[in-house]
């Protein structure tokens, strides 16, 4: 109730501001333009984050600046409670100066009217150069010069796949679509799958879709246009209803132990993923240690160079905080400085959204799980091919579970992708309506 | 009873008993499986436990878990675990005192409103604890008391439930000649709730703080609402917390299980320990 009355304001506002593109020096609040001037004083700031170790990190920071000290505050991932948590901090008046948000979800609280636009910060306007572009589209909202976060991290999609398997059975590594298909009913006949198709998480589906140059939300004028169903997603979705009706591929619900198992027991050869998913694999299943490789992901036509996004997070300032210079520069540094991006990279094994960053010589290394490959030079490359196009919308909670109930009926062969992709499309159009956000038919 | 108990166990036809130990039987596997699987998986180094039979033993790493649980982030997870002591031990001794008062007072005075207040008290027993814990947190931050132990700690204090027991207990523990006999002797009203009714009633007050214990330990909503600090949590919210990371960090999986296993160890023994009075304060209704 109060929600929607706050969502119908800042819609209008967003929707003049950011999405046509119009140069504005207020404020996303609706509010005067909030000033971004140091305090002249020594000023404790309060920072969310769910990243494990990022105590040690802001350590850093607060040993080298007394006058600014961030204090930090935690909790489960964001969709496990801690955007809730935000919410409810809002609507108390009582949210934290920073917070984590992951690219997925920063538009909905753009929408809620929970962040300040930080680009009134002559710093933040300076530093877009210093990141991949793509991911300061995410921060941005379809490219106006309002500024919600300062990307932190981002996930570059690549073929991790059993390079000793591919070789011992004579497949060659696929570079296209098409080939991958054929190299997995060679792998099929060989008594394994290429890959494991994830139901349950349609984040890696929506990662496919980005690849193809897909985008399931837009705007134009102050509404937004729904289509999850778009060309490219319905190629992709065609796409993989083949792969499960030739049950080509297995699905097994992601980040499970029979997941897990099923690498591990060299059931399952290959996982187009994210570059994490390179610490997923080699905790899921450490019997294979050794034996995999990173090679681009497939393409969709012969020597294109496009690559999927799957997660990333940012660093945003919450509405009604009274230090956004400082919130600001504490924003930059852990995102941008050399010192913080490598203990965030150790720790919580965050791959940085900066040029620079890219280069970091724990970055550079080989591993040993992947045969001493250096594979983060893959990811290096794939960061740089991510269309900056792909844009969120502002219900994603909702649109992942209404969609992941169809794609669950898919892969029990009651249904298809793509009709999950339809079924999500309407309900999503239902759920902004519902919020008063203003939606395209 | 139990002389007629067994006397009509005698009588069962041989089948209906064997019928009945089979179901009994097939649930106490069906509850103590996961335990099983629990300590089996907490005592396996991070790749056994993926690799390995799930209900048996691979190489024994229990103490080995157990040290890297200790030094994990400075041994935080202990001072979960001391924290919901604190929450849980604290506030259910709190709570078991004002319940007991209230119901005390409820069964053992006559007043105006005495049923009404009593039936807003049941009413309170209606309401789910989730769809309190946001106008909570409205409330606490207009005080500024989210995010502090007061924050978990008050309203875990307040336990309708145990009102109600209380009241029960009261009626039929504490006679009424009893308390008369007292105020003859010159004893004030507090004084004789007390020494008098206070020690009559406790086989009930027993049941009704290892009820709220269970409650507040199992309170999960409330914390991670209310709290920031990690150094706050309840192990219960702070295993949650780990466990929606382990797609990040997928070496959180060996400590949130060993951390769930000796989170367990706490409520057996209070069980365990306070099973005789727990039997006979539930039993008190249904002899009488």
């Amino acid at each position: 109730m109060q929600q929607r009355k706050v969502a119908v304001g800042a819609v209008a506002l967003v929707s003049t501001l950011v999405l046509t593109g119009c140069a504005s020096d207020t404020g996303s609040n609706g509010e005067a333009a909030v000033d971004c001037s140091p305090a002249g004083e020594a000023v404790t700031l309060e920072f969310t984050s769910w990243i494990p170790g990022i105590e040690e990190v802001v350590g850093i920071w607060n040993d080298a600046n007394p006058d600014i000290q961030v204090k930090v505050q935690t909790g489960p991932n964001g969709n496990g409670g801690t955007y809730k948590n935000f919410f409810n901090q809002l609507a108390a008046g009582d949210a934290p100066d920073l917070g984590q948000i992951e690219y997925d979800a920063l538009p909905n609280f753009v929408v809620q009217d929970g962040l300040t636009d930080i680009s009134v910060c002559e710093d933040v306007v300076k530093a877009e150069s210093e990141f991949v572009p793509w991911t300061w589209g995410q921060v941005t909202l379809g490219g106006g010069e309002a500024v919600y976060g300062v990307p932190q991290d981002s996930g570059p999609m690549a073929l991790f796949y059993r390079a000793d398997l591919f070789e011992a059975n004579g497949i060659a590594i696929p570079t296209t679509w098409d080939e991958y298909k054929e190299a997995a009913k060679a792998v099929r006949a060989a008594g394994g799958y290429i890959t494991n198709f994830s139901t349950a998480d349609i984040n890696q589906f929506a990662g496919f879709v980005w690849q193809a140059g897909g985008s399931w939300f837009s705007s134009e004028g102050d509404a937004w246009t729904v289509d999850l169903a778009d060309d490219a997603s319905v190629k992709v979705a065609e796409y993989w209803q083949s792969m499960i009706d030739e049950d080509l591929v297995a699905t097994y619900p992601a980040w499970t132990d029979e997941w897990n198992n099923a690498y591990n027991s060299s059931t399952v050869w290959s996982w187009t993923s994210a570059v994490w998913g390179a610490n997923s694999i080699s905790s899921g299943a450490p019997d294979t240690a050794g034996n995999w490789a990173v090679a681009p992901a497939p393409q969709w036509t012969e020597g294109a160079e496009e690559a999927g996004n799957w997660g990333g997070s940012s660093t945003a300032v919450f509405t009604g905080t009274d230090h956004l210079y400082e919130a600001t520069k504490f924003a930059l540094w852990l995102n941008t400085s050399e010192e913080a991006l490598t203990a965030l990279n150790s720790l919580a094994n965050l791959y940085p959204a900066t040029l620079e960053g890219m280069q970091l010589p724990a970055l550079k290394e080989g591993v040993e799980f992947y045969g001493g490959q250096p594979i983060y030079d893959v990811f290096a490359t794939a960061a740089e091919q991510v269309s900056p196009d792909f844009v969120w919308g502002p219900t994603m909670t909702q649109t992942y579970a209404d969609v992941s109930d169809g794609f669950g009926k898919a892969a029990t062969g009651s249904g298809t992708l793509l009709d999950a992709l339809e079924k999500g499309t309407a309900k999503t159009i239902a759920a902004f309506k519902a919020q008063s956000i203003p939606v395209n038919e | 009873m139990s002389k007629s108990a067994s006397l009509a166990y005698k009588q069962e036809p041989l089948l209906s008993r064997a019928a009945a130990m089979l179901i009994m039987g097939v649930f106490t596997l069906y509850f103590l499986v996961p335990i099983w699987w629990l300590f089996v998986a907490s005592t396996k180094d991070k790749g056994d436990i993926l690799t390995t039979a799930p209900l048996w033993f691979a190489d024994f790493n229990f103490f080995e878990n157990l040290g890297a649980l200790t030094e994990y982030r400075g041994g935080v997870y202990f001072q979960w675990l001391l924290n919901s002591a604190l929450y849980a031990g604290l506030g259910a001794l709190v709570a078991t005192v004002f319940a007991g008062m209230a119901g005390y007072a409820l069964s053992k005075y006559q007043f105006r409103g005495r049923d009404t207040v009593f039936n807003v008290i049941l009413g309170g027993v209606l309401v789910p604890s989730t769809a309190l814990a946001l106008p909570l947190f409205l409330m606490f931050s207009q005080v500024e008391l989210t995010n502090t132990f007061w924050a978990v700690f008050l309203p875990s204090i307040a336990s309708p439930f145990g009102v109600y027991l209380s009241r029960i207990f009261a009626a039929q523990a504490v006679p009424d000649e009893v308390l008369e006999a007292s105020r003859l002797d010159g004893s004030g009203e507090l004084r004789t709730f007390f020494t008098i009714g206070w020690r009559l009633m406790l086989p009930g007050l027993v049941t009704v703080f290892l009820f709220q214990f269970v409650t507040i330990w199992n309170n999960f909503f409330l914390p991670l609402i209310m709290l920031r600090s990690e150094e706050l949590f309840p192990v219960t919210f702070g295993l949650y917390a780990w466990n929606t990371q382990l797609n990040q960090i997928p070496e959180l999986r060996s400590y949130v299980l060993i951390g769930a296993l000796i989170s367990i160890i706490p409520l057996i023994v209070m069980f365990l320990s306070l099973q005789r009075f727990w039997r006979n304060g539930v039993g008190a209704g249904a002899i009488k």
